[in-house]
């Protein structure tokens, strides 16, 4: 079956938007469940490490660019290098790797 | 005045969204190369970037319209790639004055994304909803521009550059999920089951054949689920 790429537009901007505003305008109270907070609490950690792990071995064109750019890219991260540095040095590591690497 | 105060706030934030906005269009421009993968036009794909204006659920989105999966799948993925925007908002909600009417209620949950939400929750006192106005004049531009011009030189770029430009969004999913993992060793254990796991999760036989999107969602739901009940959180952590 062939779906419509508006239809998915619109879904992923329905279903984001919904997220962010109905806290803004509905709960003017904090989330009381603890077990819900904590939860909502990791989820960004455990998406993102499960969307990175091993997926970013099959961005580039050499595994060994990509792993090289992930542990670069951990090692800013944990210094406290901003968003964009982590970002830039990452492709930077595999564009310079990949001179040698990719022919 | 009030509006001088508005004023003042939306300089302010246009001042502050300029580092964010040359963020956003270096990374979504890497967004615009997946997207083109996927098999959008640079319209489309800008068109979501405008209306979305978040990495991982459009990166997760392009996936699952790569994969011509369902539209339930979809609304899944969405939920669960955005779900920490929920959290964000909720803490949001608490910055707000409480007068502050529905209208800039709606406007300033339209762009609340990582690096919004840490500027305007880092004010002070009660945040002006101008301040986030102004973010959002430079931030959403460079967000859709740049993946305008992912789709259209993805293809016209060396391949050697395009894959130096593939990391770009992981590197800055690393710059997101690091640097809190450093603090607390529950947030690194995490982080580290979740790669491991999503790791065999591609080799294992049954759960391999499922897709990616299906593979973020269970590892998300029985990862984040066991740390919510085995490690719920500390009050403190939730006051921002």
């Amino acid at each position: 079956m062939n779906h419509n790429i508006y239809v998915y537009i619109f879904i992923m901007f329905a279903v984001t938007y919904l997220i962010r505003v109905l806290p803004l305008t509905l709960i003017r109270k904090e989330i009381q469940s603890k077990t819900i907070r904590s939860f909502l609490y990791y989820v960004p950690y455990v998406t993102l490490a499960v969307m990175t792990f091993p997926a970013i071995l099959d961005a580039t064109a050499s595994t060994w660019s990509a792993l090289a750019a992930l542990a670069v890219g951990i090692l800013l991260a944990w210094l406290g290098k901003s968003l964009f540095t982590v970002a830039v040095i990452s492709c930077a590591v595999v564009f310079v790797l990949e001179l040698f690497l990719v022919r | 005045m009030k509006s001088r105060e508005n004023k003042y706030f939306y300089l302010k934030g246009i001042k502050m969204g300029i580092p964010i906005g040359l963020g956003y269009f270096a990374v979504s421009f890497t967004l615009g190369i997946s997207a083109g993968n996927a098999g959008m036009t640079a319209g489309q794909a800008m068109l979501a970037s405008f209306l979305v204006n978040a990495s991982a659920g459009e990166y997760a989105g392009f996936t699952v319209i790569a994969a011509n999966s369902g539209y339930i799948e979809m609304v899944i993925m969405e939920l669960i790639a955005n779900a920490r925007y929920l959290l964000m908002s909720c803490s949001l909600s608490q910055k707000l004055k409480e007068e502050t009417g529905l209208l800039h209620r709606l406007l300033v949950g339209f762009d609340v994304t990582d690096e919004i939400f840490g500027v305007a929750i880092s004010v002070p006192e009660k945040l002006n909803p101008f301040y986030n106005y102004g973010m959002m004049t430079v931030a959403i531009p460079g967000w859709s521009i740049g993946t305008y011009l992912g789709v259209v030189m993805g293809n016209i770029l060396p391949t050697s550059v395009v894959s130096a430009l593939s990391v770009a969004l992981y590197g800055m999913f690393i710059a997101i999920i690091i640097p809190p993992a450093r603090k607390s060793r529950i947030i690194a254990g995490l982080v580290t089951i979740s790669m491991a796991a999503s790791f065999l999760f591609t080799k294992l036989p049954v759960v391999s054949g499922l897709s990616p999107g299906i593979r973020t969602i269970i590892l998300t739901v029985v990862i984040a689920g066991g740390a919510a009940i085995l490690f719920p959180i500390k009050e403190e952590q939730h006051e921002s």
